[in-house]
């Protein structure tokens, strides 16, 4: 669980993030949606300590994260980071066997508990029978499982994606997708997840929080939240929300750009 | 940062191929050492050699041997371990293949304080390599902060290392034209050369080997981790901040003692952990021992070359590493320009 507590985050003088309270609750996936530049990426950051809120708190597990040790919060949480292009000559097997990290000490090798976990992850991934692949070698999709893989190794109660489905084709957004719904079903992980799809957000998502300006605009299951008004208010489309017939999930038929939007930008 | 070709790729990530280079690298560290006790004005052979570190043979080779060429050898080894290690670390550091101590100016930082101790309290030479290490410390803090504008981008490193490095540099040919009296063989230091360098040399630098080697080696997972990013390594629970710091500090501490002895000795620390990268990957628990096996073999081989190339004139090593290194250095930069 994550609760943030009136919490302010300033870049360069400008608030970001303005005083945001918000919960995720256990065991639920929750993605978040806004437009470019509404702070989600900040939100995320801040939630696992990467940033500094300027004031308010943000709690995990009903314990301030600036009193969490490093490493046991590494144990309890871990984050996905927006895809860097810059990648390693290493392994793809040595790069998962990091998540072990948190869970040991100065020096202390892997022991075979810790094997099995990284073996684990690299099969919840699919990236077993490219273990022994160098990363660099990947494709952007295999990278991203990779990362992930890591990430699924450090054996978290709360996993943190940014944007994870960002330049990966269609078919791989959906393994990512399943993927962090089946850590959550089984493996009993709390997702908090930055989506930019409006439909994926829908389809995978038990809660979903509307970001617009820094602030909270709504948050709540995914058929009291997206509607017709919030995609007008906040992303600045005139779109058509309809009821799946075959398990009445909601999705969004139609988009276009409301007009005086497309006025500004001429 | 790296790429290498598939097939090497392909190659060296087999277990085998690692015990392989390791091998190969022992022997030829072993022959880089024997080399250079054998090569020189006096040759002398293996098994005198033999009979010399036995007790068995006296006299003039007994001179040459025990007190000119094996602690001399000794320090070109154990130079060539402290400066291969620095430029590994830095290079992970800096993420940027072209940090040596030498090109970013922490040697130079390290060279201006040593031997403004050298030569304004000569009563404290003991001193210096401190205060190579606070100069070697200073510089690379000064280029990371100079270079730091929401994060470091490779470029700016090089750079700023420049500008330090020639504002450094300024100093010490300023105090070497004052008090050229004082220092004796002051283009040897600036060069970077082993000539004349015996048994407490090696006592000066010894300490500081064994101690940055074993901080080195113990840092080598945190390092690893270090190289996904400041973003994941966080992630990961590593203390970024503190972890970059220590080993900084680790850096400058080996090359300030490699530089307190042998001067401005350029390029060992990018060439040698560049090319361990190529034989055995970016891992840096198999990355740091592989450079320093080789860090003693190049210097080894190449301060003996140095030796008996031009007899009877003796070249400082460092003008072969310079010859060798910068050419190397230009062709790093054309790979790297076509990456970006």
């Amino acid at each position: 669980m994550i609760r943030t507590e009136q919490l302010t985050v300033k870049y360069r003088g400008h608030a970001v993030l303005d005083q945001i309270n918000v919960l995720f609750e256990q065991g639920l996936v929750h993605s978040i949606l806004g437009p470019n530049g509404c702070g989600k990426s900040t939100l995320l950051k801040t939630l696992s300590r990467q940033l500094k809120g300027e004031s308010g708190a943000v709690y995990v597990d009903g314990k301030e994260v600036k009193d969490w040790g490093t490493k046991s919060f590494a144990r309890h949480l871990a984050i996905l980071s927006q895809v860097q292009e810059r990648s390693i000559d290493i392994r793809v097997h040595d790069l998962v066997s990091y998540g072990r990290f948190p869970h040991k000490g100065w020096m202390q090798k892997l022991d075979d508990e810790d094997i099995k976990v990284v073996q684990n992850a690299l099969e919840l991934t699919g990236m077993a029978s490219l273990a022994n692949r160098n990363v660099q070698e990947l494709s952007g999709g295999e990278r991203q499982r990779a990362r992930i893989a890591m990430a699924i190794a450090q054996q978290p109660k709360l996993l943190l994606l940014d944007e994870p489905t960002t330049y990966l084709d269609l078919c791989h957004q959906l393994e990512i997708l399943e993927l962090a719904r089946h850590l959550n079903r089984v493996q009993k992980m709390t997702i908090v997840m930055v989506l930019h799809d409006l439909n994926h957000a829908l389809s995978y998502s038990d809660r979903i929080t509307v970001m617009k300006n820094g602030s909270i605009y709504s948050h709540g299951a995914p058929c009291e939240v997206v509607n017709e008004e919030m995609l007008r208010e906040v992303f600045h489309v005139e779109a058509c929300v309809e009821k799946l017939d075959v398990d009445g999930s909601l999705f969004i038929k139609s988009m276009k750009l409301l007009l005086d939007k497309r006025r500004l930008m001429g | 940062m790296y790429t290498a070709s598939k097939a090497v790729v392909e190659f060296r990530k087999t277990v085998s191929w690692r015990v392989a280079v390791f091998i190969i690298l022992a022997c030829l560290a072993m022959a880089g050492i024997v080399f250079s006790l054998v090569s020189g004005a006096v040759q002398v052979g293996i098994i005198e050699i033999v009979d010399v570190f036995t007790g068995q043979q006296d006299g003039s080779v007994r001179d040459i041997i025990w007190n000119i060429r094996f602690p001399r050898t000794l320090v070109a080894a154990l130079v060539g371990v402290n400066l291969s290690l620095a430029g590994a670390l830095l290079q992970g550091i800096m993420r940027n293949a072209m940090a040596d101590p030498h090109i970013i100016g922490v040697s130079s930082g390290a060279g201006l304080f040593g031997i403004a101790v050298l030569v304004l309290f000569p009563a404290y030479g003991y001193l210096m390599t401190p205060a190579a290490f606070l100069g070697a410390l200073g510089s690379a803090v000064l280029i990371y902060a100079l270079a730091w504008q929401n994060g470091v981008r490779p470029g700016r490193i090089i750079l700023a290392g420049v500008a330090v490095s020639a504002f450094f540099g300024s100093g010490i040919s300023a105090l070497l034209t004052f008090y050229s009296d004082r220092v004796d063989g002051a283009l040897l230091f600036l060069v970077g050369g082993l000539s004349a360098k015996s048994w407490p040399h090696l006592q000066l630098v010894l300490p500081y080997t064994i101690a940055g080697t074993l901080f080195a080696l113990l840092s080598a997972q945190r390092m690893n981790i270090l190289m996904l990013g400041d973003a994941d390594a966080k992630g990961l629970g590593l203390h970024v901040e503190r972890t970059r710091l220590w080993v900084t500090a680790a850096a400058a501490l080996l090359s300030a003692s490699a530089v307190s002895v042998v001067g401005l000795l350029g390029f060992v620390g990018m060439i040698v952990p560049h090319a361990a990268r190529l034989l055995v990957g970016s891992d840096y628990r198999i990355l740091l021992p592989a450079a320093a096996l080789l860090g003693i073999a190049v210097l080894t081989i190449f301060d003996t070359l140095a030796r008996i190339i031009f007899p009877p004139v003796e070249l400082p090593v460092g003008i072969i590493m310079g010859a060798l290194g910068a050419p190397f250095f230009l062709y790093l930069l054309r790979k790297r320009g076509m990456h970006e």
